[in-house]
């Protein structure tokens, strides 16, 4: 870094002056933008899943039209990502996540990405040793479970629909919303 | 163009530095960084491809070691500077600092005249095509055989749409690849599906 950079701190704030001065304000403050990003999207994510756990008809739906699908939960997504593919994971199949170009994601249903989506590491490699990679987060898979990594190089956004763990059969849907995280939504592991 | 964001079975690195509940933001400018940005997008400033393609266009020195907003930030910058929101000169004098951009962009594409429709099932090739511009497919697929397993609603074509090029919107295509054919006895065995624009498509015949 050359002597006499700016900090990103004082390139935020210099842009910050341009936009303040032409009247451009955000419709949303940082902290609520935090919530929404973390916590908020990630929660709607949820809700798709338990809904389809429970609900046969709503899970067809799901998977033939997204969109439209998490639209009746009173769901948005952004004007221009027109298509979302839900992956139904099996026993013996692991749907995953991606975006080696940058890190698209279905943002509104899952959460803006973690920080690792966005490294490198995950970006580089997650394609082309898939198994290694997830094994190394954690999810070691059994030999025989299918691995089909999805990269999001286009505008449609897809999201993992994980397998419901047998246990929690019977439980009411809002309850169930609670165990899915977005990682499991990511593919990168399993309830 | 083949820049170093095409990152995808690039080989050398290491473990994916994971945590459970990573966060998404660590610091209050990144926040903002994704603000300002996202605004300009909603107020017409510049499109997604426009802005993407000014990340890819980062010296590659520069983009390897800034964190996730800081590209996000050059973007912004140096997209409100190509669009004479702002003199980089004047950008330079409010950072206090000197203020580093992403490199020029070069020309952009239209459509391939010949685009066909596939349907599932169908297999498909994706075109040697080597471009200067902006472009959303990644090096790894390029050449290589795949089967069509969904087709997407249309969208502006990136190619044209990152560089202010006339185009008409194209469809999308979920292509299933096999990992061990694109990287042959170097992959763990998976299927690797990647959204292919119809213009980046060539119809293989059946043998």
């Amino acid at each position: 870094m050359p002597e006499n950079e700016a900090t990103v701190q004082q390139r935020i704030d210099a842009i910050q002056s341009v936009y303040d001065e032409r009247g451009m304000k955000p419709a949303e403050g940082v902290e609520q933008l935090r919530d929404m990003a973390e916590e908020a999207w990630a929660r709607n994510g949820a809700r798709v899943v338990a809904k389809a756990w429970v609900d046969p008809e709503f899970r067809k739906r799901l998977i033939a039209n997204g969109r439209d699908a998490v639209a009746e939960l009173g769901i948005t997504m952004p004007k221009h990502h027109r298509h979302l593919v839900v992956l139904e994971n099996t026993p013996k199949v692991q749907n995953v996540i991606c975006c080696t170009l940058c890190s698209c994601t279905a943002y509104t249903i899952i959460g803006l990405p973690p920080d690792w989506y966005k490294d490198l590491e995950y970006r580089a490699r997650v394609v082309r040793e898939s198994r290694t990679v997830l094994k190394e987060m954690g999810l070691d898979l059994p030999a025989d479970v299918e691995i089909r990594v999805w990269d999001t190089t286009a505008d449609t956004r897809y999201m993992v629909l994980p397998d419901q763990p047998p246990e929690t059969r019977g439980w009411p849907e809002e309850k169930l919303a609670t165990i899915v995280t977005r990682d499991a939504m990511i593919g990168v592991a399993r309830l | 163009m083949d820049g170093i964001h095409d990152m995808g079975g690039r080989q050398g690195f290491g473990r994916v530095r994971y945590t459970r509940k990573a966060r998404a933001f660590h610091a209050d400018w990144e926040v903002r960084a994704n603000q300002l940005y996202a605004l300009a997008v909603r107020l017409g400033i510049f499109n997604m491809d426009e802005y993407r393609h000014a990340i890819e266009r980062m010296e590659p020195r520069h983009y390897l070691t800034a964190s996730y907003y800081e590209r996000s930030l050059t973007s912004l910058a140096t997209l409100l500077v190509e669009k004479g929101v702002v003199s980089s000169e004047e950008l330079e004098r409010r950072a206090q600092g000197s203020f580093p951009l992403a490199m020029p962009s070069a020309p952009g594409r239209t459509n391939v005249a010949t685009r066909e429709r596939f349907k599932p099932g169908d297999r498909v090739r994706v075109r040697l095509d080597f471009v200067p511009g902006h472009i959303r497919m990644p090096g790894y697929i390029r050449g290589k055989a795949g089967v069509v397993v969904g087709e997407s609603p249309v969208y502006p074509f990136p190619d044209a749409h990152a560089h202010g090029v006339e185009s008409q919107d194209e469809p999308t295509y979920d292509v299933r690849f096999r990992s061990e054919d694109l990287w042959p006895n170097s992959a763990d065995p998976a299927l690797i599906h990647v959204g292919v624009f119809q213009s980046y498509l060539e119809r293989v015949a059946p043998a």
